[in-house]
């Protein structure tokens, strides 16, 4: 299995990488925290560790480190306009229930 | 659904949890709201795809409009369309008649010292229309953002008095916004600019916007922003350019009469247009054809430069007071930043180049600059970065001072001190026996009370009596980062304490800043003077005050009938002289008066010293100075 970017976000993770000024890719993984169990994480990346799988899709390194790859592979992430509001969201088969707000999850 | 932005390494906060922050352009003409969204700075549009929401509020029954709506009925409703409210942020009653000319609306004759405007939806005050902007701003964020927000972070001109500034945090808390920050504007556009990680030096911030220009100047210091002096006119824009425009096409027209309010609302908008198309070709056709007016003609850039040419040179003129007053040549400046959207015009651009002798930055959208600086230190606050150093110093725009004998201004935090700030002095009584203080706190450059703006009075009571000048009143004047004022008074001996919050004291004087730094100059020599009059009457009053309480102590004991009557005749002399108006004079009387009672000075030493020592033995004091 493997972690994907549609195209159009790929093409926002680097316009941001390179608004930035530094960083080697992305990071997604998962925490426990929130009202439903746990929640995504979505960060910048200036180093890749040890234990940290790298995915490359559309010329954008996306960093997971091993133990939230359980929880989240086969994600595919995606980048979407919602009202004013735009964002990325996960698509992530794993998923069997979010909260009312949808930013935390269950597996 | 939950759409994410990428956080930095380590800083994804929990669900619910997102610290979203915005930083807000509350501007004359058009505001703006700008946020930090995965590490870039975006000022949001609305749903139309704008961005600068124009800075006009329509009420009408039962409703408010905000915005662009609320222009296109600004020609038809002039009276019910509310246009440049940050003109009247702070102001008083009494400060309408310098402003009142040229405002369409109807104010209530209300006693209260807040001016209301008469709406069809009630009587609204300059605060509660800003308001109405910021809440539209509000509404447009968290929709964007998908949350509620931490805090704003809120621009101001660097010298909005804290009137203005508390006028403006009113509004905020009318609208439920958290106040992180009242920012100066000018220091935002060099934030925005990123010149805080750039070179150290000068840095001069030109802002024009559509109803005030502000210039300062900055100094990059380790990373620091100093603002070294703030100057310009908070009653010249690009407004002022459209009606100028404006009143040449009345010129041309040969249209006699006073144009009613709708027609003024359209040559404005006419007159704006142009100038914007200016920009961008040589010259622009104008046609207005209305039952009441009906004129054509073509506007060149030649002609609009011949226009707007004195309102350029006077923002000119204010840089170079700046610059003087913050002691650097053009030699010395590293950047000059455009700010506001009059900045566009070409002449301004090239006018202020061949005044600083350099290009200036106008790279960053010079209507969004301001807001985007704004978010990045609302991002900051709002603890997003917490590594981050950005450290910005702001100034106290004008000195603070308190009352003193005489109706002095004795300044306590000076013009330019970097804030926060607290300062203290001590001061001390001026009778006998008094047990109570009133302090006046004041804020300007000049000498006397009566040239400076009152801010605000508050007393110290209850302290006990003690000789004049024995009791020790220190006094203390705190400003925080926002530039709010707070004054504390406690009398050391016997810690009884008073202060007060300076709250917006709106409807005292309020002479245009600009006007009262430059009369600070202009005056400066009658001020020297009037400065050591007040200072000598008030001497002279001591000086008889004292001799009068030692006459009726010990007069007719010490004093021949002929020595009594020369100190008599002194000391009328002296209340002779203290009407005079050289305070030469008085001085010479004081010191003739001294000079008759040095005799009976020593006398009354001699007395005092003999009764303190009746009934003691020399070796008392022997024994005593040995210990």
């Amino acid at each position: 299995m493997a972690i994907t970017l549609t195209e159009p976000a790929a093409e926002r993770v680097k316009s941001f990488l390179e608004n930035r000024g530094k960083g080697v890719g992305l990071r997604l993984g998962v925490k426990t925290m929130g009202c439903s169990g746990m929640g995504y994480v979505i960060e910048f990346v200036d180093e890749i560790n040890a234990d940290d799988e790298v995915f490359e899709d559309h010329g954008v390194k996306v960093i997971v480190d091993k133990k939230s790859l359980v929880y989240i592979d086969g994600t595919e992430l995606d980048y979407t306009k919602d009202g004013l509001n735009e964002g990325f969201q996960f698509r992530n088969p794993n998923e069997e229930g979010q909260c009312g707000c949808g930013e935390s999850f269950t597996v | 659904m939950a759409l994410l932005q990428i956080n930095e390494p380590g800083e994804t906060a929990a669900p619910h949890q997102h610290k979203l922050a915005v930083g807000i352009d509350l501007g004359t003409t058009n505001s703006l709201v700008a946020s930090v969204r995965s590490g870039e700075v975006q000022t949001l549009p609305d749903v139309n795809g704008e961005h600068l929401l124009p800075s006009i509020v329509r009420y009408v029954e039962g409703g408010v409009e905000v915005g662009t709506s609320a222009r296109e009925k600004s020609i038809d409703d002039p009276l019910n369309t509310i246009v440049s409210v940050k003109r009247l942020m702070g102001r008083g009653v009494s400060d309408l008649k310098t402003l009142g000319n040229n405002l369409p609306y109807k104010f209530s004759e209300s006693d209260s010292a807040v001016p209301r405007i008469i709406t069809c939806n009630g009587n609204v005050s300059a605060t509660e229309v800003s308001a109405e902007i910021l809440k539209s701003l509000k509404r447009r964020a968290i929709e964007t953002l998908g949350g509620d927000l931490e805090g704003v972070v809120i621009t101001v001109p660097a010298y909005f008095d804290d009137a203005q500034r508390q006028a403006t945090k009113d509004a905020a808390r009318l609208a439920d916004l958290k106040v992180l920050r009242l920012l100066n504007e000018p220091t935002a556009a060099a934030v925005a600019y990123g010149l805080d990680t750039g070179q150290e030096g000068v840095i001069v911030i030109y802002d024009l916007g559509g109803g005030t220009f502000d210039v300062s100047v900055l100094c990059l210091k380790r990373g620091v922003f100093e603002v070294l002096s703030t100057g310009g006119d908070s009653a010249l824009g690009g407004d002022d350019f459209d009606h100028a425009i404006a009143e040449w096409i009345i010129e041309e027209s040969g249209y006699k009469n006073d144009p009613q309010a709708s027609l003024a609302r359209l040559l404005m908008n006419e007159s704006r247009r142009a100038k914007e198309a200016l920009s961008d070709s040589a010259e622009i056709n104008i046609e207005i054809n209305r039952s009441d007016f009906k004129w054509s003609g073509v506007l060149t850039r030649s002609k609009l430069r011949e226009l707007i040419e004195p309102l350029i040179k006077k923002t000119i003129m204010a840089c170079r007071r700046s610059l003087r007053d913050a002691d650097v040549t053009t030699d010395d400046i590293l950047q000059v930043v455009m700010v506001g959207g009059s900045t566009r015009a070409l002449d301004v651009r090239k006018m202020v180049g061949e005044f600083f002798q350099r290009e200036p930055l106008v790279n960053i959208d010079p209507d969004r600059v301001v807001a985007v600086g704004a978010a990045l230190q609302a991002d900051v606050l709002a603890g997003n970065k917490p590594d981050d150093e950005m450290l910005l110093l702001d100034v106290i725009p004008l000195s603070l001072g308190i009352e003193t004998m005489g109706g002095l201004a004795e300044k306590i935090v000076y013009r330019n001190t970097p804030i926060p700030v607290a300062k203290a002095q001590d001061f001390t009584t001026y009778k006998d026996g008094q047990t109570a203080m009133a302090v006046h706190v004041v804020q300007g450059e000049r000498e006397l009370v009566a040239d400076c703006r009152s801010l605000a009075h508050f007393e110290l009571r209850g302290f006990p009596p003690h000789v004049a000048g024995a009791a020790r009143i220190r006094v203390t004047y705190q400003v925080d980062a926002d530039g709010l004022l707070s004054v504390s008074a406690r009398e050391e001996n016997s810690g009884v304490e008073a202060s007060v919050t300076v709250k917006p004291s709106y409807g005292l004087e309020d002479s245009e800043i600009e006007t009262m730094l430059r009369d600070s100059m202009d005056y400066a020599e009658e001020d020297m003077k009037s400065r050591s009059l007040r200072e000598q009457q008030v001497e002279a009053d001591r000086v008889i005050e004292a001799l009068d309480s030692a006459l009726n102590a010990d007069g007719d004991e010490l004093l021949s009938k002929q020595e009594r009557q020369t100190i008599d005749e002194a000391r009328q002399e002296l209340i002779n002289a203290k009407t005079s108006d050289d305070s030469g004079v008085i001085k010479a009387a004081i010191k003739s008066l001294e000079k008759v009672c040095d005799d009976y000075v020593a006398r009354r030493m001699n007395s005092n010293i003999q009764k303190a020592m009746q009934g003691h033995s020399v070796d008392e004091y022997i024994s005593q100075d040995q210990e």
